[in-house]
């Protein structure tokens, strides 16, 4: 299962760095979304100081599932699919792959728009530790999540659409999570109770994601 | 001998269309067989069938020895099937693809691409910038590096020019003469007759001999 989820993590990073779609099209689009919530919002005030991680998370959900997409969009093609039921490969193992290579994309995309949020929103940073587990955690689950529901839209006709309708509602709450968790730590409040229950959810929803994924992405990538 | 493909009254639904209505087919090892029939006849199910693709609901079919009513899965890793699509990622070269397919059913690359007759100017190549006729030949490389006992070809001569149709006729006398089974859907009859060893007719799903053996 690590062999060939190690084989498919590297097919499919491959295959981003030979289109160049991360970084020609999702990371500009990230950072689009960043610079309009800074023209909707009052610069004046601290709006947009206060509603950082808020705004931070939100523009990682929206360019994660072009990221989403366009994993899924791989192994999509008929000729492919029937390939790759056929090769051999342990569907566990093209899930973690596949998980893998999303959770790669989705990283550097936070470590852009985390410059971003610095830079245009004027954000001191703090509570870095907690930051990066809130990062790691949440990145974790909506690779998971994105990955398991995108096989399950790869059959039809209308995935492109239905993904995000079906994708948005089950990792909001990643998005509340991650944002309060990310509140709590730039406002420099140490990692007690408040905080750390965010990153319990967090952790929880990732190991659901990952096990439910190993489980039964194989029946879904039969009937997609 | 058991025969490499066992059909009786075998059924294959697409939702509750049944493509498959009932197909009665034996090969035996070595043999090549065509599968002739018009568009819709259910020849392309039948392939897809016969490699663990579709499952088969009711009757039975078994492929080299393994019971596909049973267990469908049993029987990939036996199988090369060349469909219509290439099943290749365009944005990877043809040597990357190669590899990738080679190292995911754990076969060795060899040399898969010079006997599928891809011009060693393409293997660096990214799969997109390529033609028709030699994505095909690609895909036809990655049904070799398998080393298949059962070929299932789907339209095999398509895109082709005639040197690449020769070498698939080539490669497909090459196989049954090493033993594997080769069953071939086309609607190039005279090439298609000339390699085969008896044609079958595929009508409404299910499968009738010829009137005639065409050996």
């Amino acid at each position: 299962m690590w062999r060939d989820a190690a084989l498919v993590a590297g097919r499919d990073l491959r295959l981003e760095l030979r289109s160049r779609v991360g970084m020609n099209q999702v990371a500009p689009f990230a950072v689009l979304v960043l610079v309009l919530f800074a023209f909707a919002l009052d610069t004046e005030g601290g709006v947009l100081q206060r509603t950082a991680p808020g705004l931070f998370w939100v523009a990682v959900l929206l360019s994660a599932l072009l990221a989403i997409q366009r994993s899924a969009g791989l192994d999509a093609p008929d000729g492919v699919r029937d390939a790759l039921r056929l090769s051999g490969l342990d569907p566990a193992g093209v899930f973690l792959g596949k998980v893998a290579a999303v959770a790669v994309q989705l990283a550097a995309l936070e470590v852009l728009l985390g410059v971003g949020v610095v830079v245009l929103y004027d954000v001191e940073l703090g509570g870095l530790w907690t930051l990066l587990a809130t990062a790691v955690t949440a990145t974790v689950g909506l690779a998971a999540a994105g990955t398991l529901y995108g096989v399950l839209a790869a059959g039809l006709r209308v995935r492109e659409t239905l993904l995000p309708l079906l994708l948005l509602p089950v990792v909001a709450p990643v998005l509340i999570a991650a944002t309060r968790a990310s509140e709590a730590a730039l406002e420099g409040v140490a990692l007690d109770v408040a905080p750390a229950d965010w990153l319990r959810l967090l952790v929880v929803f990732a190991v659901i994601y990952v096990a439910f994924g190993v489980a039964a992405y194989g029946p879904l990538l039969e009937e997609a | 001998m058991d025969p490499a493909v066992h059909l009786r009254g075998a059924v294959c639904l697409l939702g509750r269309f049944p493509a498959l209505a009932g197909a009665d087919l034996d090969v035996d090892p070595g043999e090549v067989v065509l599968l002739r029939g018009p568009n819709g006849a259910g020849k392309t199910t039948l392939l897809r069938a016969l490699a663990g693709l579709l499952p088969v609901t009711r009757g039975e079919a078994v492929v080299l020895g393994h019971d596909l009513v049973r267990d469908r899965k049993a029987v990939r890793p036996h199988v090369g099937y060349l469909g219509h699509s290439p099943g290749l990622y365009d944005d990877l070269t043809v040597r990357d693809n190669l590899r990738f397919w080679a190292r995911a059913g754990r076969h060795e690359l060899g040399d898969a691409l010079d006997r599928a007759g891809v011009d060693a100017r393409l293997h660096g190549v990214q799969v997109a910038r390529l033609s028709a006729g030699q994505r095909r030949r690609v895909a036809l490389a990655a049904l070799l590096v398998r080393r298949p006992r059962l070929w299932l070809l789907d339209e095999p001569h398509a895109a082709l020019d005639a040197p690449g149709r020769d070498l698939v006729d080539g490669l497909v006398r090459d196989a049954a003469a090493g033993g594997a089974t080769v069953l071939v859907a086309s609607h190039e009859l005279d090439r298609a007759r000339s390699l085969a060893d008896r044609a079958v007719v595929v009508a409404g799903g299910t499968v009738e001999p010829e009137a005639a053996n065409v050996a």
